[in-house]
């Protein structure tokens, strides 16, 4: 059914879809939305048999999830930026476990300083946590990959975080087509676990490990990220089948077939990329992109067979690896190891900073030229930045680094309005 | 699960007086259908207090819920012990995830048993969460505060052993003052742990006016066995804290794990109570009032305090608080002493 709906509720109804049976969440912007909406939705009795559990930090949240998936329960939880950090030593206990925990990361930057705005810092300092992570691209594929998470979940017996721009698609309205309870219940069944908590047949979860295993254990975790890198297009193509639209899968190309410059990207930013690469084709430019739904597993050789025409990459990141530069562009490079493509990392959008097509057009125009450094920061402003470099040389108690620049800033947009 | 049969011996202790009572008042581990929860071949010390009574503890938690229960168990001590892979000594469903989640890891074992059960897939299945003073008082207190304020149906057991005993004995908010640790040496002018605020988590319990609170010590097992059993008639959140020496960390003979929980309780120093929504209803009298000297003296945690110029002030502290506990716990039988 069409519906005209806030991101975060379109995500709440989709979870609610997929019958959780324990959802436990501490509220942080811009998760907030979700766990509101599903609470409200058991508070109701409108999604049935199902605990909603307020807990009192974001690692008691995670820690909740794991007993309760533990314990056979299909569990969800939500979180963003600090909360995430907050909950990181569940974080991979839960993977370490083979929890099938499904979570929503409303990305976010993480302090300091603080700042509740828009960029993937969050989701991708869980890089290596061993979770499945699956970036969306609108809040179609936000609803839509959340029922696929579940699946995938599962299926594998392993935890799969769901990341969603925050505000940019937690809180935009915008039409999505929401499934019908039917045809989610026919894509999803219940839930199966292969390790359970059960009196009538115990088992010990979580021993101590020794050197004699612990590496066959991790390899175990391993291996169930290469199998996602087949369940993921499977579960995908099943899920066109059910509901009629491509959503989810490991990339996504768009005007690749004779591209020489692909854009590479994540999330929602794609939708900027594609308009101004429609201009500069429309303008006769051999350009095209490449979005990044399952950033781990990381699909190498989808990415590899993808790349393999072009002439050169650009790395569009709203991550930023302080001391070498681009992560995201790390890993396209180790896709691209042994083929000669130029590639160029450009860090963008952090902290909820705009990223316009105007600013895009100019640099992609740069990078046809070959004119890009390999590391770009998009929209840098450096007047600011060599005004604090300068009031550092000059002065030892040169005070707090950001309160600085709030101050320079303040005073620059007096000056330029 | 398996069961060992048991064999009847004249014990000279209460586990005598067995055949004389009703069935239902028998002692758990002297019922032919005892469950061995933790089973013998883990690897704790010798005289470990912590091993007695988690065994007892979670014996008569089975035997209480028909054994139709569930554990989580905190980083530490029990944890390692009891699974060194690829062994385990539990018996009952078990799971380990981290130091500070226990509380909320049980929470979540709750609530979707919660859910199985309206769904008609599981009985009555209960929860316990376990963990040592430092998984309790330290790093796992925000949760387990948590877990008492929802009311979450969970019993909580602290195995209080006064320190981090599985990383080589540090100090823990639970360190009783004037004791020796790895990081609370008997050096410089206050030797031994200093003399905090205290942090008794028992009363902090009581302050969360949950429906059930206790403490006890391994020297009367019938009173724990009876604790955990009346915990179980409750729903909703209930704490145990159980005084467990530890032979290791506190310096003492593996033979006198008993006898020195015997005497914290007849000085006074740890008081055995129970509480019922916040107000306690039940105070274990000392039997035979002893000065705190006669705890503190066989454990060489304490033994700066009793050197060429004994620490007559420090121990005079020592039992000042011993004394508080005795007003406020009212541990003393007024007619009898
Ligand atoms: C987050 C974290 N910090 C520290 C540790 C190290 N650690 C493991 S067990 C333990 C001490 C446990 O003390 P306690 O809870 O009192 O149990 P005990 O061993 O004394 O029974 C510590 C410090 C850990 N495993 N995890
Ligand atoms: S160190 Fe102490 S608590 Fe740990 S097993 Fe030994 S006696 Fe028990
Ligand atoms: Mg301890």
């Amino acid at each position: 059914m069409l519906k005209q709906i806030e991101g975060s509720h379109a995500v709440a109804e989709a979870v609610a879809l997929c019958r959780p049976e324990v959802i436990c969440a501490y509220p942080i912007s811009p998760q907030t939305h979700i766990v509101e909406g599903v609470g409200e939705m058991v508070k109701s009795g409108e999604l049935e048999d199902c605990e909603f559990i307020n807990v009192e930090s974001e690692f008691a949240a995670m820690s909740v999830a794991i007993g309760s998936s533990a314990a056979g329960a299909r569990t969800y939880t939500a979180t963003a930026s600090q909360g995430l950090l907050f909950m990181v030593e569940a974080v991979y206990n839960a993977s370490g476990l083979g929890l099938p925990i499904v979570m929503t990361v409303a990305n976010r930057a993480i302090g300091a300083p603080i700042n509740i705005w828009n960029d993937h810092s969050d989701s991708i300092s869980q890089r290596d946590s061993g979770w499945i992570q699956l970036f969306a691209e609108t809040n179609q594929e936000a609803l839509d990959l959340h029922i696929q998470a579940f699946k995938l979940a599962e299926e594998l017996s392993h935890p799969v975080m769901v990341c969603m721009d925050g505000f940019i698609l937690t809180h935009a309205y915008e039409r999505v087509d929401m499934p019908t309870q039917a045809q989610v219940d026919a894509f999803l069944p219940p839930y199966e676990p292969r390790q359970v908590l059960d009196p009538a047949e115990p088992v010990s979860i979580g021993a101590m490990v020794g050197p004699e295993a612990f590496a066959e254990v991790r390899y175990l975790e391993h291996e169930k990220q290469m199998r996602a890198l087949e369940l993921i297009p499977a579960i995908a193509k099943e899920f066109k089948a059910g509901f009629g639209r491509d959503s989810g899968g490991l990339v996504r190309g768009y005007c690749m077939e004779d591209a020489e410059t692909v854009i590479v990207a994540m999330g929602s930013l794609l939708g900027t990329i594609k308009d101004t690469v429609d201009a500069m084709r429309a303008a006769g430019a051999k350009i095209g992109v490449l979005g990044i739904v399952s950033f781990r597993p990381f699909p190498l050789d989808a990415v590899r067979a993808a790349l393999m025409g072009a002439k050169r990459v650009v790395v569009v990141e709203k991550t930023f690896a302080v001391g070498i530069g681009g992560i995201l562009a790390t890993d396209i490079r180790t896709a691209m190891d042994g083929i000669k493509i130029l590639d160029y990392t450009v860090v963008a959008g952090l902290g909820g900073r705009p990223i316009t097509k105007k600013s895009l057009h100019e640099l992609f125009e740069k990078a046809l030229r070959d004119d890009l450094p390999a590391l770009t920061f998009l929209d840098l402003d450096w007047d600011i930045v060599n005004k604090q470099l300068e009031r550092e040389r000059k002065k030892r108690r040169s005070g707090p680094a950001a309160e600085n620049i709030l101050r320079d800033v303040g005073s620059h947009v007096a000056q330029h309005s | 699960m398996s069961f060992q049969p048991v064999k009847f011996y004249q014990t000279g202790t209460f586990t005598v007086g067995n055949r004389l009572l009703e069935p239902d008042q028998r002692s758990v581990q002297a019922n032919m259908e005892r469950t061995n929860s933790l089973n013998s071949g883990h690897r704790a010390c010798q005289g470990c207090g912590e091993a007695l009574g988690a065994r007892y503890a979670i014996d008569a938690a089975m035997h209480a819920t028909n054994k139709q229960l569930i554990a989580a168990n905190a980083t530490g001590c029990l944890e390692v012990f009891s699974t060194p892979y690829p062994e385990t000594s539990w018996q009952i469903p078990w799971i380990h995830s981290l130091f500070g989640n226990a509380a909320a890891v049980a929470t979540g074992i709750a609530a979707a048993m919660k859910v199985k059960r309206k769904k008609g897939l599981v009985g009555d299945v209960r929860v316990v969460a376990q963990g040592g003073d430092g998984g309790t008082t330290d790093i796992g207190f925000g949760c387990l505060s948590g877990m008492f304020e929802r009311n979450d149906d969970v019993l909580y057991i602290c195995y209080d052993n006064g320190g981090y005993m599985n990383t080589g004995v540090q100090r823990s908010s639970a360190t009783p003052p004037a004791a020796r640790t790895a990081t609370t040496m008997p050096v410089g002018p206050e030797p031994g742990n200093p003399f905090g605020q205290g942090k008794f988590v028992p009363a902090i319990a009581m302050a969360h006016e949950i429906p059930y609170v206790a403490t006890a010590t391994v020297a009367d097992l019938r009173d724990l066995e009876h604790k955990v059993k009346k915990a179980m008639t409750f729903r909703g959140a209930r704490y145990i804290h159980i005084l467990v020496p530890c032979p290791l960390g506190w310096g003492a003979a593996s033979r006198d794990t008993m006898k020195l929980s015997r005497l914290a309780k007849e000085t006074g120093l740890f008081p055995v109570f129970e509480a019922q929504y916040g107000e306690i209803t039940n105070s274990t009298k000392i039997r035979r009032l002893l000065p705190v000297e006669e705890y503190l003296r066989p454990q060489k945690r304490y033994a700066h305090l009793f050197g060429k110029t004994p620490a007559v002030e420090t121990i005079a502290r020592l039992q000042a608080l011993a004394d508080k506990n005795i007003r406020r716990y009212a541990l003393l039988d007024k007619e009898a002493n």
